[in-house]
């Protein structure tokens, strides 16, 4: 479908749920342009208060690993227990650390 | 006319306008030309109906014969219907379909602001409520409009064609009467000319930015807030109230 030539090119919606939070990946969809792409992201993604402010990004300016190299790429860090901060002690209280 | 029964009057003819446009939105519902309009346009039917719902409510409580919503939307006849001619206007393409609601947006959002300062509370309310969709309704149908106008060669024949259509319907947004006056008097309402110099700077400009042309005020249709109809509303009603008059009473 997405290599039809008649459909609008494809974006990709991050909608940033409460201010300071990040903005989260939510899904795709359709548009012309940028502006349209932000009023489809309205309508389609915050149609249930999820969201105060909305990134559109084009599909196609999104390089991404390939799946192929995820073993090569993450699975060394399976035995590097020692980049996780759980030795440390911690203080009593500290809810979030 | 007693104060009461314009009051009764007035009120409805702000929400029919509303709930015949929001039904023929909704008659998009599954067949938008793509489905982020289909969303779009299923939006701003349920924005339209939310604000009808207040409306007859309130209606109901100013006519004080115990009406509720239901009975006003789905209980009265087409001659009872006082929404104006625009609104029931069929969906046509889509570029009827937006202009349509580009030429209602750009009504109802000066009117909405105008009602926020309505000396009757509750319109007071439902209209500060109703003008931040408005807003967004007016920028859709707007941008819509420009993209049709200030496309292909067909988008814009389309458009135009549509204009050329549906402007004699405005006539109706701004007939003024003796309710209306009324209203006016006891500053419920605005006065509609103000209404309507919003409404021309509104069409002048995005017209303008669309490269369409703002078709000659010839014969002007009016109306439909005396309960006069195009020929198209009584089929809209068929299917509204089909439900309600062949089970008179149920529930969802």
């Amino acid at each position: 479908m997405s290599n039809n030539p008649n459909n609008w090119p494809l974006w990709e919606v991050f909608i940033q749920s409460k201010r300071g939070l990040d903005h989260k990946h939510v899904g795709s969809l359709h548009a012309a342009d940028a502006q349209m792409a932000i009023e489809n992201a309205r309508d389609v993604y915050t149609r249930r208060q999820e969201g105060q402010s909305i990134w559109v990004v084009p599909a196609g300016a999104i390089s991404a690993s390939q799946p192929e190299d995820a073993a090569m790429l993450f699975d060394p860090a399976d035995d590097k227990t020692y980049r996780h901060p759980t030795f440390y002690v911690m203080p009593e209280g500290a809810k979030y650390i | 006319m007693s104060s009461q029964e314009a009051l009764f009057t007035y009120t409805l003819r702000l929400a029919d306008d509303l709930l015949i446009l929001s039904h023929r939105l909704s008659e998009w519902c599954g067949h938008g030309p793509i489905l982020e309009e289909d969303i779009a346009l299923t939006n701003r039917a349920l924005d339209h109906i939310g604000e009808a719902r207040n409306l007859y409510t309130h209606a109901g409580q100013v006519e004080g014969k115990g009406r509720t919503e239901d009975d006003l939307a789905y209980l009265r006849a087409e001659r009872q219907f006082v929404n104006t001619k625009l609104v029931e206007q069929p969906n046509g393409d889509y570029a009827h379909t937006i202009v349509r609601s580009f030429l209602f947006d750009a009504y109802h959002l000066p009117l909405a602001e105008a009602l926020t300062k309505s000396s009757d509370a509750q319109i007071a309310a439902i209209a500060a409520k109703a003008v931040k969709e408005a807003q967004y309704h007016l920028r859709h149908s707007s941008d819509w409009l420009i993209r049709f106008g200030d496309g292909t060669a067909e988008s814009q024949r389309r458009a135009q064609e549509a204009l050329e259509a549906l402007w004699t319907f405005t006539g109706d947004l701004f007939a003024d009467d003796d309710v209306q006056a009324a209203m006016v008097k006891a500053g419920i309402a605005p006065d509609l000319s103000k209404v309507k110099a919003a409404f021309d700077v509104t069409v002048d400009k995005v017209l303008a930015e669309a490269t369409l042309k703002r078709p000659a005020d010839g014969f002007m249709a009016t109306g439909g807030r005396q309960g006069k109809h195009s020929e198209h509303l009584g089929f809209v009603l068929a299917e509204m109230q089909y439900l309600q008059r062949a089970y008179p009473g149920a529930e969802w």
